[in-house]
């Protein structure tokens, strides 16, 4: 067994209050430790992957810890990260991930490891029963020679501090960690006593006794403290004593010996990455189901408010749905499905044929509608079912404290969708209900009304409430980049008549594009690796830059100032007026 | 000791600001790990040995010490705005950080921190997206980063409310880079701030600040305040980098498109095979290895 696969215990549960950030050591390596405020305790390795700093002077904001030299955020238990300050209007590469150590919490104490097996930390007298942890005592020596003083550790029993004859006795022993029982009068206590490799030449002692709560914790610390001062004392002198080259330096490992991985080529298609189980359906509206998917094995991964998962159904079909979770949520993903009359298939065997317990592949989450957060307000419109993403979003702003409204238009109160969540985020929230077309209409007016510079608006709802939404703010004077758009579906008819022919860029490959193929199917038919999502021009998924040429837009993800530059493309639906299209890719 | 490079080795570097020197006393600090010795006799002469009793060559200019410990292989750098009459020519005041002092440099050509290190004076945490901006490397080898603007509340002691501020920069030699920034009052002409940077070790630097300001509605004492002010913000962080050297290999730190006057100045080091304070490519499996040949306490 090598010391990397075991468990230390690097700090007290005590060290991690609310918000707090805790820096700890283990073998060489520097931890940020947090708790968020789901009580969830991360250990990450301590530097931000940008520039280095460390994160154990990062602030914890409950839900994501927040790097204090260029704001980056990275979420709680998966440490991703959610968002850059600098580039307010984009998403995070999914790869900026931050190395995460496991972290168990018992008997008072956090316990992690470089690489740790097993399951954990097992003393069968300290199981379901109070403990007291000592303080800890830092000792500058290897840790080999504080377990050899810790074998003569001679204390007195918790109830028994003045004692005159009290027997000891060792009753494991191994090279970090030792359990000794002291009894005095049929009275006894055990203990543990852990030595902590912080690095080669430091330790620091760590113990929890079995503890009762009648009795007084502060003679008992005391008692420990003293006792465990005096080994420090001896080991120093001794330690100090010793030429350093004859001491064994510890099999150290160095932080982050590996650097962070390259950009990943984009996965070709449609991958299903995870496998989830149901593990709640439930009704949370007229006609809308929700569901809770937890991963089999292992953990999810980091989303940001915005971003969506393709579902890929046992029946073949391929759906995508919005998070609509809070920040740093990733114990479960929760998405919400309404049952479409005229749906294609999708929603109805979600809604009917699945239930608890059934398992479901899912993609990692995309995010094409990215939330900014220096907006100096925020306005959210939701129509219907639209609330999905829009719901990730406000709780976003709700626990950052960032002005928002949510304005959430649906057919009555039965149907407003996680309406639980809803009134957790107050006045912030606005219903509009049983509005008709042209009542719908006067309400965006009036939303729409005030515009100042660095407002920000999102719209997610039906087709119609979209293209209202765009009408009336453009009438408004809203600036393009200031109005995002999520597309369920892309209501243009798809004219795929044209023939054109590609060149890529990067690949130094000439294609020709006949009618009746996407760009997409052509990229795919040539093995050339292209991510896609709802292959229908909404999503944004397929997103190429163009270096020349002239696209023929056909899709609703791409704003008007975009298309007009001619420098993107979405291209499973778009295709080219110029004969050539330059794509970088 | 480190193996320095031989540019730097012929290069010349700050040692003190004159101001902090006594007559007929001996100053100690340190260059590339090495002790040096300045001494300034009572006809302001200044002398510069190494511990070992070599003397090197020194000059005095712009209110600092330079020495060389080799060769010069060109002059010291010329400033045309400290000779302009109309600015406050200062030195203001120097500070030890610990850490390389190719971090500190990189951290002076950084916008994207100003909405947090600085809040409140050159940036504010609701206004933090940084533009595109141009970087270039010039003729003369310099590295020049253009049209860089970042809304700042408080750009300049004498500025009122918020400002659109102009920056440009330049990345002279691996250890000294300057920064022009549009003055609040005269908007068509530039502050100046260069920092000089001495490597005291490899992960030990003093820093050198030096600025030209417009004297109009400021006074000297203001634009030093205001400078340390800034700085004493920035230490912190700075001496809370993993590792302390800087690492040039561009997978080892994630860079974003704000990034892109610290990409290049990171392959600006490498092409020119600078290695005192930072970490090299091909030692990067040893990417965290301190590299603590100097030992200053």
């Amino acid at each position: 067994m090598t010391i990397e696969s075991i468990w230390f215990p690097i700090a007290a549960s005590d060290d991690l209050p609310y918000r707090h950030v805790y820096h700890a050591q283990l073998l060489g390596t520097e931890m940020a430790v947090w708790r968020a405020d789901d009580g969830f305790v991360n250990i990450w390795e301590n530097r931000c992957l940008h520039r280095g700093v460390r994160l154990s002077i990062g602030i914890n904001e409950g839900v994501e810890l927040k790097c204090q030299y260029h704001g980056w955020r990275y979420a709680n238990r998966t440490a991703g990260c959610t968002y850059i300050p600098a580039h307010p209007a984009n998403s995070p590469a999914r790869t900026i991930q931050n190395r995460v150590y496991p972290a168990i919490e018992r008997y008072g104490l956090v316990w992690s490891g470089i690489e740790p097996e097993g399951e954990g930390p097992n003393f069968e007298f300290l199981s379901n029963r109070h403990c007291l942890v000592l303080r800890a005592v830092s000792i500058n020596s290897p840790t080999n020679m504080v377990i050899e003083e810790l074998r003569k550790y001679q204390f007195h029993p918790s109830s028994q501090l003045d004692a005159k004859h009290v027997e000891y006795e060792v009753v494991e022993w191994s090279t970090n960690t030792l359990i000794v029982q002291a009894q005095s009068q049929n009275f006894s206590t055990t203990a543990l006593l852990i030595a902590q490799p912080v690095d080669s030449y430091k330790t620091v002692v760590r113990g929890v006794i079995e503890w009762d709560d009648g009795l007084e914790d502060i003679p008992v610390l005391r008692h420990h403290a003293q006792l465990i001062n005096q080994i420090r004392n001896r080991v120093e002198s001794r330690a100090a004593s010793i030429p350093v080259a004859e001491l064994t330096p510890l099999n150290m490992i160095k932080p982050s010996q590996e650097f962070p991985s390259s950009p990943k080529q984009p996965e070709s298609g449609r991958f299903a990455s995870y496998q989830v189980t149901i593990a709640r359906k439930w009704q949370t509206a007229e006609g809308v189901s929700a569901f809770d998917l937890e991963p089999i094995k292992g953990v999810l991964p980091t989303f940001q408010p915005g971003a969506h998962i393709d579902v890929h159904m046992p029946n073949g079909l391929i759906r995508q749905y919005s998070l609509t979770n809070g920040p740093g949520q990733t114990q479960h993903y929760t998405i919400g499905i309404k049952r479409e009359s005229n749906s294609s298939g999708g929603s109805h065997y979600m809604v009917d044929s699945l239930h608890e317990g059934c398992k479901l592949d899912i993609s990692e989450p995309r995010n094409n509608f990215p939330l900014r957060r220096d907006a100096l307000e925020t306005i959210l419109i939701a129509g219907g079912i639209g609330i999905t993403p829009l719901l990730s979003m406000a709780r976003l702003l709700d626990h950052a404290n960032l002005p928002y409204k949510l304005h959430y238009f649906a057919q009555s109160e039965k149907h407003v969708t996680f309406g639980e969540v809803l009134s957790k985020l107050g006045s912030s929230v606005v219903l509009h209900l049983g509005l008709g077309d042209s009542q719908t209409k006067e309400s965006l007016h009036d939303i729409l009304s005030i515009h100042q510079k660095r407002m920000h608006v999102y719209v997610c709802g039906p087709a119609p409430m979209l293209e209202a939404a765009r009408v009336t703010a453009l009438k408004i004077g809203w600036p393009d980049e200031a109005v995002h758009f999520e597309y369920f579906k892309n209501p243009n008819a798809i004219d795929d008549s044209s023939e054109f022919e590609i060149a890529l860029a990067r690949s130094c490959l000439t294609l020709k594009v006949p009618s009746g193929k996407t760009i997409v199917e052509i990229l795919r038919h040539n093995n050339v690796a292209i991510s896609t999502s709802c292959e229908q021009g909404a999503c944004g998924t397929c997103i190429i830059d163009v270096l020349e040429g002239e696209p023929d837009h056909q899709d609703v993800y791409l704003r008007e100032f975009e298309k007009a530059g001619h420098k993107k493309i979405i291209s499973c639906v778009s295709r080219a007026k110029s004969k050539r299209l330059v794509l970088d890719i | 000791m480190t193996q320095v490079d031989s540019t730097l080795i012929s290069d010349w570097h700050v040692v003190a600001d004159i101001e902090t020197l006594k007559d007929d006393t001996i100053t100690t600090t340190y260059l590339f790990g090495e002790r040096i010795q300045i001494e300034r006799n009572h006809l302001k002469s200044i002398s510069v040995t190494t511990d070992s009793g070599r003397e090197v060559i020194s000059r005095q200019k712009y209110g600092f010490v330079w020495v060389c410990l080799g060769e010069p292989g060109r002059p010291i750098i010329e400033i045309p705005e400290a000779e302009e009459n109309d600015r406050h020519v200062i030195t203001g005041g120097s500070m030890g950080v610990h850490v390389s002092g190719l971090r500190v440099v990189e951290n002076f050509l950084d916008m994207g921190h100003f909405p947090f290190v600085h809040d409140g004076y050159l940036g504010v945490e609701t206004n933090s997206e940084t533009f595109p901006y141009q970087v270039d490397i010039t003729a003369d080898d310099e590295i020049v980063a253009t049209d860089c603007k970042f809304f700042q509340p408080v750009a300049s002691p004498n500025a009122e409310g918020g400002i659109m501020a102009d920056y440009e920069y330049q990345v002279l030699r691996p250890y000294t880079a300057v920064l022009y920034k549009t003055n609040p009052l005269q908007p068509h002409r530039k502050d100046y701030i260069a920092i000089f940077v001495q490597p005291a070790g490899e992960e030990h630097c003093i820093v050198h600040p030096f600025l030209c300001y417009l004297k109009d509605g400021i006074d000297r004492c203001t634009v030093r305040w205001f400078m340390q002010l800034i700085f004493g913000q920035d230490k912190p962080i700075l001496e809370n980098q993993l590792p302390k050297c800087l690492p040039l290999d561009p997978r080892a730190e994630t860079c974003i498109a704000s990034d892109a006057t610290s990409v290049f100045y990171r392959r600006w080091l490498r092409e020119h095979n600078i290695t005192y304070g930072a970490i090299p490519i091909d030692s990067a499996s040893n990417f965290s290895e301190s590299k603590s040949g100097d030992i200053i306490r």
